[in-house]
């Protein structure tokens, strides 16, 4: 039965729909591979396991009345981030503020999971409100990584990454706003993508930073990544950023790599992210990935974007300055907690109290920085300078897509550093997200496949592939054929080499 | 020379309606600090023909029939509300004292 935590998503809905195994069985492999490691590891701030049993009941009932599955994914277990509503079950978003709070509704892409099918094993841990690299943020106390358990998962999705590293889950959905599905993909060996901006759904996702925040697949293969994609993806009339475009055909773009290889794929290695302040064993493992797309046939090419050593100043800018305008909502009124309401306060006192006790460290920081961005004075200096910076990215992309069709990178300077090592550095914490940043403020496509194991440390490092916005299926043509090159050298997935944890076998 | 204060810094909270502590303030303000003084390097390149982007997709407003469909129940928005009476929001005193 433990062979069922360990199989891809693809593998297990396979197995499901042909009626070899049940839905309920692999829900319950999974619950029950919670309950033995997730103490250790901390993936999880709530398991919905009465919903997912029922959930994965009516798969099973559907499927023994003869009907055909609701999606090809129909079945299979997920674990979804707290930042999205999930209507009867708590959405914290890692936050004090919304401890307690179960929502009305449901968010699109929780909606769309449930109708096709996808069994939800609850809500996993996060940076509160997504502001983190580490998801030491969490008001509920840090998730660890599996590969170390003294590490950071990455962050602010470090829970989804985790409880797939963990085979807690063979599937998980992530946020985006500066590498926030692709970094704790990196860190945990397991793969992580940011949709072009506008693909997935933002409807009931609690909103960070409004012009970057974007939902995407996390799982432990390239493919299974991309069956998610396509359940999850698609324009939604109730989100006024969703484009209106069919989804890129990223599944049969995934198949076609693993197939046939990228003979005339024009690959081009973005030279600012490969210098100073990089970990040697990350290099190393990028440099070997690197050869790897030149034996399936792709051409390589080193190109130049000058302005991406401007991303990070940008982002820290613009995301705040959002940040401090969508965090005013938690006022104490309408929902979320309230304190000091003894009335002796004020409703502006009750609020500030309230914000005090709901908000931690992290959060404040960027209130104060966005609101100090966007004041009278200083607009000019920050704000608007960053938006102009937001241009010049997105000429640098353009530019680059123009010689060739994808572009790589290290997805971040060095493997997971240890919890508490640079959370009293907010400046050395943002340089994890140094090399991811640029795709989400120009709103392009990008991916993190597993790249190997730094020679130093002997932890995940992860390769990111960059695409144009809407041109989605590139990611997963490239990514698809360097997995299946690097696992078939390797003997097997990079994943499966995470050390046992606490709890037994897999 | 700091950029920023702890007045300053203060003066933020209160825009923010944070009630920081006097520790908070003290560390706020060498942190933020540092981080403007990181992040002004935007000024850098931004010149004055440039164009900002405040979204990287273009953004047009969105119109569906005005159709009569089910919203939330009174009981349904008032679930997570921190206080409710009588079938509505209950709010702390809007006035202070010296209204």
């Amino acid at each position: 039965m433990t062979e069922l935590t360990t199989l891809p998503a693809a593998e297990l809905a396979a197995k499901i729909h042909a009626r070899e195994v049940t839905s309920v069985e692999v829900t319950r492999a999974h619950l029950d591979r919670i309950a033995a490691v997730d103490d250790h590891v901390h993936a999880f701030l709530h398991v919905d396991r009465e919903g997912a049993l029922a959930a994965a009941e009516a798969v099973d009932a559907d499927l023994a009345a003869g009907k055909a599955p609701a999606s090809p994914l129909a079945g299979v277990p997920l674990a979804l981030k707290d930042v999205f509503t999930t209507k009867g079950i708590p959405t914290t978003c890692g936050s004090r503020t919304l401890e307690g709070w179960v929502p009305p509704y449901d968010a699109t892409v929780t909606r769309t999971l449930r109708e096709a099918g996808v069994v939800i094993l609850g809500k996993t841990n996060m940076d509160e409100f997504a502001m983190g690299s580490s998801t030491e943020n969490s008001a509920f106390g840090p998730t660890h990584n599996p590969w170390d358990h003294a590490r950071i998962p990455g962050g602010s999705g470090g829970g989804s990454s985790a409880s797939l590293a963990a085979f807690e889950a063979p599937l998980a959905i992530g946020t985006d706003t500066g590498g926030s599905i692709r970094q704790p993909g990196a860190v945990t060996g397991t793969v992580g993508v940011k949709p072009t901006y506008g693909g997935v759904s933002r409807y009931g996702l609690v909103a960070f930073s409004s012009s970057l925040d974007q939902g995407g697949p996390c799982a432990r293969t390239v493919l299974d990544a991309a069956m998610l994609h396509e359940i999850i993806g698609g324009h939604d009339p109730m989100d006024s950023t969703s484009i209106d475009a069919p989804v890129p055909p990223v599944v049969a773009a995934a198949r076609e790599g693993a197939r046939d290889g990228l003979s005339g794929v024009r690959v081009g290695v973005v030279s600012e992210f490969r210098g100073e302040g990089y970990q040697p064993g990350v290099l190393r493992s990028f440099e070997a990935a690197v050869d790897q797309l030149r034996a399936l046939g792709a051409e390589v090419v080193e190109v130049s974007c000058p302005h991406f050593t401007y991303a990070l100043p940008a982002y820290y800018l613009i995301a705040p300055s959002e940040a401090s305008s969508n965090l005013a909502r938690f006022d104490a009124m309408r929902y979320g907690i309230r304190v000091s309401d003894d009335g002796t306060h004020s409703a502006e006192e009750v609020m500030s109290l309230t914000r005090e006790a709901g908000f931690g460290p992290e959060v404040k920081r960027r209130i104060m920085l966005g609101t100090y961005a966007l004041s009278s004075g200083y607009y000019d200096a920050y704000y608007g300078s960053a938006q102009k910076v937001r241009t010049l990215i997105i000429r640098d992309f353009d530019a680059a897509f123009e010689q060739v069709d994808v572009l790589v990178s290290p997805t971040t300077p060095t493997t997971a550093f240890k919890i508490g090592e640079r959370v009293d550095d907010p400046l050395a914490m943002y340089l994890a997200d140094l090399c991811t940043i640029p795709s989400d403020l120009a709103g392009n496509a990008a991916l993190s496949v597993p790249c190997g194991l730094s020679d130093e440390d002997g932890l995940p490092v992860g390769l990111q592939v960059m695409a144009p916005a809407l041109a989605d299926d590139r990611l997963y043509k490239v990514a698809a054929a360097y997995e299946g090159a690097r696992d078939a050298a390797a003997g097997g997935s990079l994943v499966h080499q995470v050390p046992e944890l606490n709890g037994g076998a897999r | 020379m700091p950029n920023i204060s702890r007045d300053e810094v203060a003066h933020l909270a209160k825009l923010a309606r944070l009630a920081v502590t006097e520790e908070e303030l003290d560390t706020f303000a060498g942190q933020l600090d540092q981080i403007l003084d990181a992040v002004a390097k935007v000024g850098e390149v931004a010149a004055e023909d440039i164009p900002p982007t405040s979204h990287a997709v273009p953004l047009t407003n969105v119109f569906r029939d005005d159709v009569v469909r089910q919203g939330l129940s009174q009981q349904q928005a008032l679930a997570g509300a921190p206080a409710a009476e009588e079938g509505r929001f209950r709010v702390p005193r809007i006035l202070g004292e010296e209204q």
